[in-house]
Order: structure tokens, then sequence, then C-alpha cells
């Protein structure tokens, strides 16, 4: 048998943009095993969120993730919007579509151009993110910076897109679509990118639902879902647009997912402003007070879907404030899909779902006396068996009895 | 003009640390890289390890985890290592002062050169801070 041999990847490694530790165990060239530790990037952001005021958690949520610096917030603040029931004006919901978008735009082209760096392929990674600096220039001009744009408010958004902007973003749109066809073309035709995706890091549709992965990691191998359809939020019931999918859920069905999305969101933009020039309204409703009670609010990020839970006493601060991130759900998945694969292989693998370590680490529990963390996994599968259990209990629903085999 | 200054600032070599941060930062210092400001004409290029760099650039707060692995970095750098805060969360903490799990800012941990606020600061700025950062090791 051959020897096992563990091969340590990270905290800080040179592929790497964001802390995190793998140790890839391997049999010569295969991998046999994935462990995964985080915990470099916990800032305790839903416990500071209760020290902020609505207003004020929303430019908290945006620092979450530099790349989804659009989703949090608009989950955030259709959050307080639901618990507070508040109404939005009609033209809000457009430009919340127009910034959503963009970002989708940039965050796919940046996941591209990473991509292309991971598989030894730098020319890719120039390219790409060449053009999405045209991107950027766009939000700079809406919004006034390049990234973490500073545009939602619960009620509305805070600033407006003004007609006289509207035909120099769509010509930069334009402007968009050629190269955009042409990484399409160039990552269909592509020998070398075929022999380097197909067929590599394969998840099936049931993996896929038993871990209840997320966004263009779901879609690749054929599970329909998306928030933007199923939920419909913002401007998204509202204008004409398909759901990308694909069958084989391999890395190159990720990466044709992730360019047919952008052709969409392409597409999106253009409805939205086309509807900006005729729909009239204020684009704040300025709410002067949020009521108790608790709200939800979900966004299809560029990863899948965020999710922000949010409860209010009638005070101007959440008293609990939830973030549940798409990396979440798709990080465990790499587990089955690095499985058996060459270790070459294994650094595309692990960034095909497009992994976002500032999104998933959401808490930490440390141990005062031994400083070390306390709370591994199986202590809190357990923790939430027990609240289940609990919430049975008090609601009077017997439902059967979970185990999961941990040791308790 | 020393021998070791003149090495050292002829042609930066960087290591980028990424302790909490949100990715913007690291994603703006990638980007210097790419086409549009193409810094690596000038010579600065990313290194893969610490013991290759000149420059140590240091973006997000660092928490009680990732402070730990900051202060090994810096004792395995080769000196003299200029270090780099970039941005806010680097320079103060920003928004994130207060949480449990930053105690305090990276400057207290090692010595750092130059601070480069913003959130993210622009590619320009980082360029800028650059070019003042070996005008000043020049002595000039
Ligand atoms: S300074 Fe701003 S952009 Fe940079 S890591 Fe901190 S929150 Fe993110």
């Amino acid at each position: 048998m051959p020897k096992k041999t563990i091969i340590p990847i990270g905290p800080y490694h040179p592929l790497q943009e964001e802390p995190e530790f793998f140790k890839l165990h391997v049999e010569g060239e295969k991998v046999v095993g994935l462990d995964i530790e985080i915990g470099y990037n916990h800032r305790g952001i839903e416990k500071l969120s209760e020290s902020k005021t609505f207003e004020q958690t929303v430019f908290l949520v945006e620092r979450i993730c530099g790349i989804c610096s659009t989703s949090h917030p608009i989950a955030c603040v259709q959050a307080v919007e639901d618990a507070g029931d508040i109404e939005v004006p009609e033209r809000v919901l457009y430009i919340r579509s127009v910034i959503g978008e963009l970002e989708r735009i940039h965050s796919h082209l940046l996941w591209l151009g990473l991509a292309g760096h991971f598989l030894g392929f730098n020319t890719v990674w120039m390219w790409v993110w060449r053009y999405r600096e045209s991107v950027l220039d766009m939000m700079e001009h809406i919004t006034g910076n390049r990234n973490h744009y500073a545009m939602m408010k619960p009620g509305g958004v805070r600033r407006d897109i003004l007609p006289e902007d509207i035909p120099g973003i769509k010509k930069t749109l334009d402007g968009l679509v050629k190269p955009l066809a042409l990484f399409r073309d160039a990552v269909i035709d592509d020998p070398v990118i075929h022999a380097r995706t197909k067929g590599v890091g394969i998840l099936t549709k049931q993996q896929i639902i038993d871990y209840g992965a997320l966004g263009p990691t779901a879609r690749a191998s054929g599970v329909k879902i998306d928030t933007r359809k199923d939920y419909p939020h913002a401007a998204y019931g509202l204008v004409d647009w398909k759901v990308i999918t694909a069958e084989n859920g391999d890395v190159f069905d990720k990466t044709v997912v992730r360019i047919l999305e952008m052709f969409e969101s392409i597409k999106i933009i253009e409805q939205c402003l086309d509807k900006l020039k005729t729909v009239p309204g204020p684009v704040d409703s300025n709410p002067k007070a949020i009521k108790p009670g608790d709200g939800i609010g979900h966004y299809e990020a560029p990863r899948g879907e965020v999710f922000h839970y949010i409860r209010s006493d009638g005070t101007n601060r959440p008293v609990r404030h939830k973030v549940r991130a798409p990396s979440f759900m798709n990080v465990p998945t790499d587990r089955v899909a690095v499985m058996g694969q060459s270790i070459a292989d294994a650094t595309i693998i692990l960034a095909a779902v497009d992994p976002c370590y500032c999104c998933t680490e959401r808490m930490i529990a440390i141990d005062a006396d031994t400083r070390r963390t306390a709370l591994r996994s199986p202590d809190l599968l357990r923790l939430s068996q027990e609240k289940t259990e609990l919430l049975k209990r008090e609601l009077g629903k017997e439902g059967p009895k979970l185990d999961f085999g941990v040791p308790s | 003009m020393s021998f070791t200054v003149n090495a050292l600032t002829r042609s930066l070599n960087v290591f980028h640390l990424s302790g909490s941060a949100c990715n913007n930062c690291d994603i703006e210092i990638l980007d210097v890289l790419t086409p549009r400001y193409d810094a690596e004409r000038f010579g600065m290029v990313l290194v893969g390890s610490i013991r290759h760099a000149d420059v140590l650039l240091l973006s997000g707060a660092f928490n009680r985890k990732s402070a730990i692995r900051l202060k090994r970095v810096y004792e395995d750098a080769p000196k003299p290592v200029v270090v780099i805060a970039v941005g806010s969360c680097a320079c103060t903490g920003n928004i994130f002062t207060g949480s449990y799990n930053i105690s305090e800012p990276v400057c207290n941990y090692i010595p750092v050169d130059a601070f480069l606020p913003g959130c993210p600061p622009k590619p320009e700025a980082m360029i800028s801070a650059v070019v003042k950062l070996i005008q000043k090791l020049k002595g000039k």
C-alpha cells in the first residue's frame, strides 16, 4: 500500500488571496482526503452589528466581503424592510438590480481571471482583469467608489442613476459584449482549457442536493436554483432573463455557467436602464423607525444565495443579526469534488466553487483558559441537535429523533 | 546611499499577507499588477515566500488567530524589510474596532513603516505610496 502523505496548503499561501488552511492527504499523486481549517478571518460581525444602528449595519455588512459588497447590503436592507414593513419605491428596485448585476459581472470576471491563474494560464488572468477594469469604472461613475459602493439603505438607495449617465453606461456595457464573447469562445474552443477542466472535480446532482450547495456551483450540476427567480426581489421579477444551467458539474461547466451568466446580467442591466428612463420617483422612502418584529432577506450573490435575518425590538439597533453566505454551503463540497483527483488539479477544484472565506466565517468559540478554539464541528452538530430538540418540545411537536452518530 | 538601500529599492519584491481582510484590499493589490496599472514594469513583483521579500504588504485587521501568524511571518522576514499597512483595516481597525476577536491595530504587533488608508485605497494611491516610500528610503 502506498504511503499516505499530508500536504499542507496555507494558511498564507501564494495561491490564496485569503488565509485558510487545507490539509491534502495524498497517496502518490492521488488525493484521498481533505481537511479544511478556517478561523483566520473571523471578525465578529454579527455581534458588532448589534452595536450599530440599522443604517450603520449596512456599511458593516458591506465589509463582510469585498467581492459581494453589494449582495450582503441588499439582503440586509431587505431584511430590515421585511421586519419594519417598509415600502420601497419602484425606481429603487431597478437601481438595486443594476448595481447587483454589475457586481456579478465583476465578480465572475475576477473568478475567471483567477481560475486562469490557478491553471497556470496567466495570460487569461491579465486579459480578463483588463476588461474587468471597465466594470469598476462604471461602478466608480455611478457610486463614487470602485468597490464598497455604499448604495443601499433601508427603504431606498443613497444615489440615483442620473438620466444623463445612462447612455455612457450603456456604451461601456456594449463594449464589454465583444470581449465576453471572446472569452466564451476561447473557453469553449481552447484544447488546453478542455484538458485541464473537463471531467475534473465533478459534483453530481445528488451531491449538490445532499450538501445544499448553491449558486453557479449548483447550476453547473443541473440543479436549477436561483433566488432571483425563486423568490423574485429587486427588479428581477420585472425584467426578462433566464437561469443558466449545465449538466456535467465539472470545472469546465462551472466556468461556462459563469461566463453565460454574465451575458444574462448585461441583458438585465440594459432592461433596467431603459426602465429607469421612464420610471419616476424618489429613490428613498426615508423610514423613520423600524417597528418590532423580525425579517429575512435573500439575494442571489455571484456565488449563490446570501441570507440575512434581522430582529428588531423597536429601537434603532438590531437585537439579532444572522448572516448566511453561500460559501458556507459550497466549501464543504470540496471534499467530494477533490477526492481521487490528482494533486495538480486540486488547486483549480478547490477554487472552482469560488470560495469566499471572509463570508463564511461567522462564529468562533474560544476557551478562556486555554485560549484554544473550543467548539469543533461535532460540538456544533450536538448544539444544533439540542436546540432543535428544545424547539420541538417548546412547540409541542414531536418529530423523528435525529441521530447523526455524533459522540456526546 | 548605502549598498543595502540601493539593492532594496531597485526592484521591490513584495510579499502580501492578508489578515482578516474583506478581500477588497487584496484584490486592489492584485489590480496594481494587472494591465491597467502594471506595477511589474517597475520590477515590483509578488513573491511566494516572505524569505524572498523586501516589502511586507499587510491588508485587513488581524484577529486573535492571525495575529500570532503575523508575528511569525515578521520574524522570518530578512531584514531590512519595509512594512506597509494597506487599507483602513490594517491602519486602524476600521469599522471592526471593538470586535471581540480583534484586539489591537496592526502597528501594535509589528513596526509599520507606511500607512495607506482608504477602504480600499485606489491603485493610484498604492503606487504613489510606494514611490514616496522609495524616496524616503533613499533619503530624499
Ligand atoms: S480597509 Fe476596507 S477594503 Fe480593505 S480590508 Fe478593510 S474593509 Fe476591506
